[in-house]
C-alpha cells in the first residue's frame, strides 16, 4: 500500500515537471523544474532500495549538472529568445509529426512485444543498504569501466575548458 | 501490486517527454535538458530491472549513465558557449555554419 502510493504520486510529479520542463517559456523556470524532477526521481530509487544511486543523482544532478545549466543561462543573454520569433524556417510541425511517429513506434513495441513478467529470482530481494555490494561490483567485476569513466570525465573536463576559453 | 511493467510504462512515457523536447523546442538549452530526462529515463528502467532481478548491476550501470550524462553536459554547454560568443543566439535554426 505504501509502495503504491508512493510510486503513483512520485510518477505523476515526475511527468508533470517533465512536461513542464518543455513547455516552460523561459529557460530559467525550465531548468527549476528539472531540479524539482532529478530530485523526485531520486525518491523513486529511494523507493526501489538503490540509495546511493538517489544520493549521486542528488548530489551529481540536482547539485553540479544543474547548477552548470543555470549558470550558462545566466552567461547567455537572451535578448530575443528563440521561440520569440516566428521565421518561416521554422520546422516544429515536422518536429510534432516525428514525435508523432516515435509514439507509434512505442505504442507498437508494447502492443507486439508485450509478454508478462516474470516473477524475479527467488531470495530475500535487494537489501535496504546494498552501498558496500555496489562499491564491491564497482572495484572488482567492473574496475575497467570505472577507470575508462574516470577518463572519460577528465577528457571532458579538458575539452569543456578549452571550448570555453574566450580566443577559441 | 506494483509490477515490473509500472516502471517501464513511467520511463517510457518520461523519454516520450523527451523526444517531444527536442524534436518540438528551438532552445538549444532546453533540447539539452529534454536529453537529460531520457537519460534518466533510462536509469528508472535500469533501477526498475536491478530491483525486479535482485542484482545490483543495474545500480552500476546507472552510475555509468550518470557520469556520462555529466560529461555530455560540461561539453555540450562549453560548444553553447563558443558558439554563442560566435553568433549571440542560443536558436538551433540559426546554427547552420556547418551546413553544405
Amino acid at each position: 500500500m505504501g509502495e503504491q502510493l508512493a510510486f503513483y504520486a512520485l510518477s505523476a510529479l515526475i511527468l508533470g515537471c517533465a512536461v513542464i520542463v518543455i513547455t516552460a517559456p523561459s529557460a530559467v523556470y525550465a531548468i527549476l523544474f528539472l531540479v524539482l524532477d532529478f530530485l523526485f526521481v531520486a525518491g523513486l530509487y529511494v523507493v526501489l532500495h538503490a540509495q546511493f544511486v538517489a544520493v549521486i543523482q542528488v548530489l551529481v544532478y540536482a547539485g553540479g549538472i544543474v547548477i552548470l545549466y543555470l549558470f550558462v543561462v545566466m552567461l547567455v543573454n537572451l535578448k530575443r529568445p528563440p521561440e520569440a520569433q516566428r521565421d518561416r524556417r521554422r520546422r516544429s510541425r515536422l518536429g510534432v509529426a516525428l514525435s508523432a511517429v516515435v509514439l507509434v513506434e512505442f505504442a507498437a513495441i508494447a502492443l507486439y512485444g508485450y509478454v508478462a513478467p516474470e516473477a524475479g529470482p527467488a531470495g530475500g530481494g535487494l537489501s535496504f543498504s546494498n552501498v558496500e555490494r555496489v562499491g564491491w561490483l564497482l572495484y572488482t567485476d567492473y574496475l575497467v569501466p570505472f577507470e575508462l569513466a574516470s577518463m572519460l570525465l577528465l577528457v571532458a573536463m579538458i575539452g569543456a575548458i578549452v571550448l570555453a576559453r574566450r580566443e577559441l | 501490486m506494483i509490477t515490473q511493467t509500472h516502471y517501464l510504462v513511467l520511463s517510457t512515457v518520461l523519454f516520450f517527454i523527451g523526444v517531444v523536447g527536442v524534436m518540438t523546442r528551438r532552445n538549444i538549452i532546453i533540447i539539452l535538458l529534454s536529453i537529460e530526462l531520457m537519460l534518466n529515463a533510462v536509469n528508472i528502467n535500469l533501477i526498475a530491472f536491478s530491483y525486479h532481478l535482485k542484482s545490483e548491476i543495474g545500480q552500476v550501470f546507472a552510475l555509468f549513465v550518470i557520469c556520462v550524462a555529466a560529461a555530455e553536459a560540461a561539453v555540450g554547454l562549453g560548444i553553447i558557449l563558443a558558439f554563442y560568443r560566435n553568433k549571440e543566439t542560443v536558436n538551433i535554426d540559426e546554427m547552420n555554419l556547418m551546413r553544405w
